[in-house]
């Protein structure tokens, strides 16, 4: 079916297609001398910055091979190679992608994926990453070194926050031997307190979703949080995020929502379905129902930095994330995201290569409603992997849960 | 059934075009059927409603301009148009079973290539509803590849079941291992009515394992409409009495057909 709905962008998304471009030329630039560091989406990005590394996020890669829906064609080469259907679709699509040596950066007319001089991971999320990174190590022979968080934190308290910081601390002698230069604290310092600037604005644009009608949606989001991901710590993200909440502004000040005539607002928990978001957004937007808020976006805030305990800070930030923590503090943060946004509804994607991003499998969703009210509805599907998905029931439990959302 | 009248009556449309077959409803302004009628949903389902509307005010007389407001649902319900709005085949389900019984309840509705549960209060309103993962066990499509795989017409299959003595278990949550477990059954002689009663128990406990039910138990869908000892199975599963409302497979259908009545009515109000 063809919509007939409009997709609203914002201005300044120009700025940030000229600003992501740059980031990955200069990353692809083969006469660039830097030394390529890999790092996981919250991995130590911070540290590697400050030691003079050009730093490569594979996961927004894996995120770009769903959106350009690539994955699906990409993750049987690597499930051919051992890589189970059921891990990881980032990891599987990203290994398959590099089997094959097609990029959705061949797009950007850029080589593809830069090679890596040492690849950094942080199991804040998952074991995948360490796999995935792993792999990478052993075919470049290079090394992959990282930090290991417990996972499930219930109290994010000093002897985890002592350990973490250890751990990165601990990274510093292979970096120093791979950059072929010392660390410098206050460098440390000053990208933090980049980080932190950068933090303090994306989650300005998030926030701003809490105003009725909401002049931002998680589908925007899914696209917004480009700079937060690959260029936190530089000040190429701050300068983006301040052109962008001018706009968010002034679209609050104008009136002006996301969803032309907005009536409901739902909150997403879990990952986005990449190669899906548009016709998702678009579905939404025909019922009227913005996606207000999500985990997903929230997970760039990173509001415990602070450049006067560097290495602590990082780590406190680094686990006090949503993912790596226990089901009570996971709650208490959807509860609290529910009142902040006025949200009516919450949907779950129960993500299958993704169990740890997936929050509906042990009754979280049931228990959520019994104490808000607020009613939910699960959709199976996957990040990246399309076989996952079925577009007909997804679209069909979407518009039966706004029917029980408009019930009087 | 009611039966057309000959004056300028009003009457109200239901369409459910599903996975497999559409099915359309009329009512007066009673609520009552009046007419009804079923076909394969095809692979045009404008070209099917447009057929089956013009089939059925030939057959009973009527005029389409009777037809004061028509609602889809189902799989197709985006393609009939005609249709002055659609619901899903959720909110249609539920609205057609709390017609009949107007308690809280659970409808149960097992279709062709879905299966739904949802939870209705007491005033019949929404609570929760479930639909079957992207997989064909517990549906229809299940069914009648057990039946292809016995060389039975699954208008067999009800007394089949009913008529087994065995408690047979297909083990497998996937169709098509499920029906390898068949040919393995049938190579060690298992009675076929066993065998049968074994795949209404594999849809049993897919049904159970989907969610808890509250309230009555209520069951609609065309898979009950032709297999009413499943839905006795089901029931006894959940330890409780299963109610199949009248006319199952058009449940759907009746339930857009009231929601049609309904915003006729609000528009007149």
């Amino acid at each position: 079916m063809t919509s007939s709905v409009e997709l609203k962008d914002f201005e300044a998304s120009k700025t940030m297609r000229v600003v992501m471009g740059k980031y990955f030329q200069e990353l692809t630039d083969p006469a660039r001398p830097k030394k390529i560091a890999w790092c996981t989406s919250v991995g130590p990005a911070e540290l590697l910055r400050a030691m003079g590394f050009e730093v490569y996020f594979p996961e927004n890669h894996g995120a770009m091979l769903g959106s350009s829906r690539m994955a699906t064609d990409l993750i049987p080469l690597a499930n051919a190679r051992g890589f189970s259907p059921d891990i990881c679709s980032y990891l599987t699509s990203d290994i398959g992608s590099y089997l094959k040596g097609e990029s959705p950066l061949n797009k950007m007319k850029l080589p593809g994926p830069p090679k890596a001089d040492v690849l950094v991971f942080n199991t804040n999320q998952c074991r995948d990453v360490k796999d995935w990174f792993a792999f990478y190590a052993r075919e470049w022979n290079v090394p992959c070194i990282g930090v290991h968080t417990p996972r499930a934190i219930g109290d994010v308290n000093e002897t985890i926050i002592t350990a973490i910081a250890k751990q990165i601390e601990a990274l510093i002698p292979v970096l120093e031997k791979v950059s072929g230069s010392k660390f410098d604290l206050d460098k440390l310092k000053e990208v933090i307190a980049i980080s932190k600037q950068c933090t303090v604005l994306w989650k300005g644009v998030l926030d701003a979703a809490a105003n009725v009608p909401s002049p931002i949606s998680f589908f925007d989001g899914t696209i917004q949080m480009g700079p937060a991901v690959v260029l936190r710590g530089t000040q190429a993200a701050i300068d983006y995020y301040e052109i962008l909440l001018a706009e968010l502004k002034q679209r609050i000040a104008d009136g002006i929502g996301a969803v032309e005539g907005e009536k409901y607002r739902i909150y997403w928990e879990g990952m986005p379905i990449w190669g899906k978001l548009k016709s998702l957004a678009t579905q939404f937007i025909e019922l009227k129902t913005a996606v207000v808020a999500s985990t997903y976006c929230n997970s760039w805030v990173f509001e415990a930095l602070n450049p006067d305990e560097p290495f602590k800070s990082m780590a406190r930030a680094y686990s006090e994330l949503f993912i790596c923590r226990s089901d009570e503090p996971k709650e208490a943060y959807i509860e609290r995201m529910i009142e902040k946004y006025k949200v009516d509804g919450i949907f779950y994607h129960n993500a299958k290569t993704c169990p740890n991003n997936s929050n509906s499998s042990y009754n979280m969703p049931q228990r959520i409603q019994k104490k808000t009210g607020k009613p939910f509805v699960i959709v199976d599907g996957d990040l990246n992997d399309l076989r996952l998905y079925s577009e007909e029931q997804t679209r069909t439990n979407i518009e039966a849960f706004v029917e029980q959302l408009s019930q009087v | 059934m009611a039966g057309i009248q000959t004056d300028k009556t009003q009457y109200y449309c239901g369409i459910d075009i599903g996975a497999s077959t559409a099915k359309l409803v009329v009512i007066n302004s009673d609520n009552q059927i009046v007419a009804k009628t079923l076909g394969r949903s095809g692979i045009d389902y404008a070209k099917t409603a447009e057929q089956m509307l013009n089939d059925l005010t030939v057959t009973e007389s009527l005029e389409r301009s009777q037809i004061v407001k028509s609602f889809s649902t189902g799989y197709g319900r985006d393609n009939v148009p005609w249709a002055d709005g659609k619901m899903t085949e959720i909110a249609c389900h539920g609205k057609g079973a709390y017609f009949h019984f107007q308690k809280r309840m659970t409808v149960i509705d097992i279709g062709a290539q879905d299966s739904k549960v949802i939870h209705l209060d007491e005033t019949g309103k929404q609570e929760n509803f479930k639909m079957n993962r992207k997989c064909a066990a517990g549906t229809g499509a299940f069914i009648e590849e057990i039946a292809y795989r016995l060389a039975l017409d699954i208008s067999e299959l009800n007394a089949l079941a009913e008529a087994s003595t065995k408690d047979v278990s297909l083990g497998s949550f996937c169709t098509v291992f499920a029906a390898t477990e068949v040919l393995a059954k049938i190579r060690a002689g298992v009675d076929v009515t066993d065998i049968v009663r074994g795949a209404f128990n594999s849809v049993v406990k897919r049904i159970v394992e989907m969610d808890r039910v509250d309230g009555m138990l209520v069951m609609t869908g065309g898979v009950v409409a032709n297999n009413p000892f499943l839905a006795k199975l089901i029931g006894q599963a959940f330890g409780t009495e299963s109610h199949i409302v009248p006319y199952a497979q058009y449940n759907g259908a009746y339930g857009a057909a009231l929601f049609a009545a309904e915003q006729a009515r609000k528009l007149h109000s």
